[in-house]
């Protein structure tokens, strides 16, 4: 009991911060009415822990009920809320305010997507090219059918691959992506690092299917290794990696 | 803005401040390519001019000595040193050399491919390039 109300005591003595606020600038854009973009400006408070996610729905409930944001999970798994956040691709889940260290916070749809509106953009592509490379297990026998009824594979096996199924899908990397800022059929860096997760499995046989897919003139000789796709990543996939380790398969520096 | 990729274009691919030095290495590359091809096709026409005789030759050959001609050649001389250097760097990333080994990443996340290696190389390409600009401006407009 006593513990109990250390703990309370302790509680009641911590100080909380006091808000600060911010100007959050807003893009409002809907392609069917506009001819162009505007930035809609509101003054939200914020305290150390709030994220750029929080702040944006305080606006939708306070202010501005018709901002458009996809969002869902909270928590950096679903991948719906990425979105330009002073500039740079970002997960607006996964951002607090006060690691930006500025004033004001502006907020605009993922580039390399097709705004649906304000900050939420399409995804079509992206899923279309991520089916694209195949991003299953290929081969000819099912775990069912297995006597061992599932295929083993050694820590090492797994740590070949586990870093690039870490990917959620948010579409950061091709909004950072350089290539993908001008060659609308590059197939990207999202679809490529998983192109590389299921060539890498030791469970999968379809790596000649999948570096057939990747071996085109918009395919993988497209990536110039910039890199931005790796800083931007909030999943620490490390597309740059995977891309490069294609790369080797068909260049012949590994096998 | 309209209904469309809503790509960020040439300006997006050019704009190199948000990435760090690995992005303003890849907008270099590009620039000195760029540079380089014209240096190229300009060097291509410039020694075809041996075919107008000695005089048609040492007319144009003059051209490059002058004070805009020097600074030209300096440009290429950095141009080159800077594109070989980061291009040896980015041909053995390219084939996965220095860019790491998969792992279980842990928060926050440092990107494995964006080592220091990779950075020394890109730093280590451009300060070869200064050097090699310093000599050239050094021979000549040295005397």
């Amino acid at each position: 009991m006593a513990q109990v109300s250390s703990i309370a005591d302790e509680q009641a003595s911590t100080p909380l911060s006091s808000p600060k606020s911010i100007l959050l600038r807003i893009s409002k854009f809907n392609p069917k009415l506009d001819e162009s973009s505007k930035f809609m400006e509101f003054t939200v408070s914020y305290q150390k822990w709030t994220t750029v996610l929080e702040a944006i729905l305080d606006v939708k409930k306070h202010f501005d009920h018709s901002v458009a944001v996809r969002y869902s999970c909270r928590q950096a798994t679903c991948g719906s809320c990425g979105m330009m956040i002073n500039g740079k691709p970002k997960l607006a889940c996964f951002t607090k305010i006060s690691e930006l260290d500025s004033d004001v916070v502006t907020v605009e749809p993922m580039n390399n997507f097709p705004v649906i509106r304000d900050l939420t953009v399409g995804f079509e592509k992206l899923f279309e090219k991520h089916q694209k490379i195949q991003p299953y297990l290929i081969r000819d026998d099912s775990e069912l059918e297995s006597d061992e009824r599932e295929f083993l594979q050694s820590p090492q096996e797994v740590e070949q691959y586990i870093q690039f199924a870490n990917c959620i899908k948010c579409g950061l990397c091709n909004s950072a992506c350089p290539t993908m800022a001008t060659d609308s059929s590059f197939v990207g860096p999202q679809a490529l690092a998983q192109a590389y997760r299921y060539v890498a499995d030791s469970r999968d046989k379809g790596k000649d299917t999948r570096l057939n897919i990747i071996d085109e003139s918009h395919g993988i000789w497209r990536c110039h290794f910039a890199g931005s796709c790796s800083q931007v990543c909030p999943k620490g996939v490390d597309p740059a990696m995977g891309i490069q380790f294609l790369r080797g398969y068909l260049l012949g520096f590994r096998s | 803005m309209t209904e469309d990729e809503h790509r960020e274009g040439i300006k997006g691919m050019a704009n190199p401040g948000r990435y760090g030095i690995e992005r303003i290495a890849y907008l270099l590359m590009r620039l000195t390519g760029l540079g380089l091809l014209g240096y190229f096709i300009a060097h291509v026409y410039e020694t075809s001019n041996i075919l107008r005789g000695r005089m048609g030759w040492d007319d144009f050959l003059a051209m490059t000595q002058t004070t805009e001609g020097h600074i030209f050649l300096v440009l290429v001389i950095g141009m080159c040193v800077f594109h070989t250097g980061n291009g040896i760097r980015i041909m053995l990333g390219h084939g996965g050399v220095g860019v790491g080994a998969p792992a279980r990443p842990d928060y926050p996340y440092q990107p494995a491919s964006q080592n220091y290696r990779h950075k020394i190389g890109i730093y280590s390409s451009i300060v070869l390039a200064a050097v090699a600009m310093m000599y050239g401006m050094a021979v000549m407009f040295g005397e």
